[in-house]
């Protein structure tokens, strides 16, 4: 498999621009696109199979349900998960935390408890845990990354006191693009008998998680930055945990029963978090994307874009007017993500430049500002490739920021 | 001072001196310099009511009305952004709010850089055209 036969797949990247240039799609990390196969799955499951799932005894809902739950042995396959009864689907990775947040801060977390939360997360795993502070009195700590983006996790021993909850971190930040020790940072929770969850919302696109493996307490992920469709996500959750938390929202599937005199009682998992109507068509297409994810596992791909990512790596560090964000050292791996600020020129300049010339950057705070403020800049410009993206596209990005640059010097 | 020309006559310059570009590239060079020749912005008045604060680019507004008019200073970290401020200012600076608002602002459109006022870019630029008709409705008796 290489990588033409590999951009066939994904119809959009035929696409022209409106100035006639050809789409060099940057900007995976903020979503991916999403191949035919994943498509057709919705396009399916909508024209062929539209049923409310759980609840009829018709054909239709039958079948929409042995979708349905297809996805979520996929997804258990996937991330090496012991039982689907751990498989949580929501919205994405920010309804996943919150869930989180909410039930076990409910069962867990009380006043004068901690959670500890990485300087480089996105919002959406740092504002759930401050609006569960408030409510509950507790506080947010925040572990330090060095000068070149590295989680310092020799700190993390004596940030952890006998009030820590939980440990809240990126798998990959979305702005560092470094893969963070998340197997270390369990064990060094663990033994301190603290809870973890993993923001994997970019480690599942990059790397081969194996839940069981890394030993975490929470796993959460979005299906589109994944090559599903939008609103597709994931919680994972140890299940004696998620038996112990109490349910985030009502309503739905989400009892066993109801009864206005004597209360109600809730479904077994993972009925009991997935409250109202759920992503039907959606959901379902996490299969396809998790058979594009095992595809691109293939040896020709992984070595290609390590060499993209050499390549891009080197050409950003070796021009001293440019200053990268997450800079790999030791056994600290580098994904193809890469933000950056170049002196003298401000990022939207930049961005607007880049996109004149057919490429699409992601430029600004990237939802994480304490990451924007830990480095002293108001925001930066990150490209994140996929592996649909071509040591051609890589070139032509570097060409083109180099005229930016000038452009604007 | 007081302009001499009308807002529609000195957009129509403006439309003329655009219609000359006919590649992105020239239109953003012509842009830059804009920016860079701005009138300096007083430091003093890099205030935190004075800044629209984006995800992208910062701007700074100043607007003060004095005999019926309005005075706008404006700065942007952002050279490109910067640029459209200087234009915006060549357009609105010294006008009465009565001509402020009567005005469309559409003259950013015609000169094809209406996908840097887009909301979705989260920049200053939006919300400062907002200012600025704010700004005019407030003082217009």
């Amino acid at each position: 498999m290489n990588v033409a036969e590999i951009r066939n797949q994904f119809p959009i990247l035929a696409e022209k621009l409106p100035g006639g240039q050809d789409l060099v799609y940057l900007d995976n990390a903020a979503t991916s696109q999403r191949p035919k196969r994943v498509l057709d799955k919705y396009l399916q499951l909508s024209l062929k199979t539209n049923a409310n799932i759980h609840r009829a005894v018709h054909y239709l809902a039958a079948e929409a349900t042995d979708q349905y739950e297809s996805a979520r042995e996929a997804v258990r396959e996937f991330i090496g998960a012991a039982s689907t009864k751990e498989i949580i689907f929501t919205s994405g990775t920010t309804a996943s935390i919150n869930t989180v947040a909410y039930s076990y801060g409910k069962a867990f977390v009380g006043r004068g408890d901690n959670i500890i939360v990485s300087q480089a997360e996105h919002h959406s795993n740092i504002v759930p845990w401050q609006l569960l502070a408030e409510r509950t009195g507790a506080e947010v700590r925040a572990l330090p990354v060095d000068d070149d983006g590295q989680l310092r996790i020799d700190l993390l021993p004596r940030l952890i006191d006998k009030n820590t909850r939980l440990v809240a971190v990126c798998h990959i930040s979305n702005v560092l693009g470094l893969v963070n020790p998340v197997k270390e940072i369990t064990r060094i929770a663990h033994e301190r008998g603290v809870h973890v969850l993993i923001d994997g919302a970019q480690g599942i696109v990059h790397e081969a998680v194996a839940v069981k493996d890394i030993d975490c307490d929470f796993y959460v992920f979005s299906g589109h930055k994944m090559y599903a469709v939008p609103f597709t996500g994931v919680l994972y959750g140890k299940q004696d945990l998620l038996e112990e938390m109490p349910p985030f929202l009502g309503g739905g599937e989400m009892i066993a029963s109801v009864s206005l005199e004597d209360g109600t009682t809730f479904a077994p998992l993972p009925g009991k978090f997935e409250a109202g109507t759920q992503n039907l068509a959606g959901t379902p297409t996490l299969i396809e994307a998790i058979n594009t994810c095992k595809q691109f596992r293939d040896k020709e791909i992984v070595d290609y874009q390590q060499r993209l990512t050499d390549y891009v790596l080197n050409a950003l560090q070796a021009d001293d007017r440019i200053t990268l964000y997450g800079v790999p050292r030791g056994n600290v791996a580098k994904v193809p993500l890469f933000s950056f600020s170049v002196k003298g020129a401000h990022h939207e300049d930049l961005a607007l430049i880049l996109d004149k010339m057919g490429i699409a950057v992601r430029s600004g705070q990237m939802c994480a500002e304490p990451i924007m403020d830990r480095f002293g800049v108001t925001g930066m410009v990150r490209a994140s490739f996929a592996p649909y993206n071509t040591l051609e596209e890589a070139e032509y990005f570097i060409k083109c920021l180099d005229r930016a640059i000038k452009m604007l010097s | 001072m007081e302009p001499t020309k009308t807002i529609q006559e000195v957009e129509a310059d403006i439309i003329e001196n655009f219609s000359m570009f006919d590649q992105w590239l020239d239109k953003y060079e012509y842009l830059i310099e804009l920016g860079k020749n701005l009138d300096a912005f007083p430091e003093e008045a890099k205030t935190e009511e004075n800044l629209i604060k984006g995800c992208q680019s910062r701007v700074w507004l100043d607007a003060k009305a004095s005999d019926g008019r309005i005075w706008f200073k404006a700065d942007s970290d952002a050279i490109i952004t910067k640029g459209i401020i200087s234009l915006l200012i060549s357009v609105y600076n010294g006008r009465t709010p009565a001509e402020i608002l009567a005005s469309d602002f559409s003259f950013i459109e015609k000169i094809g850089l209406r996908e840097n006022l887009s909301p979705t870019r989260a920049n200053g630029l939006v919300s400062m055209i907002e200012t600025i008709r704010k700004r005019a409705a407030e003082n217009n008796n």
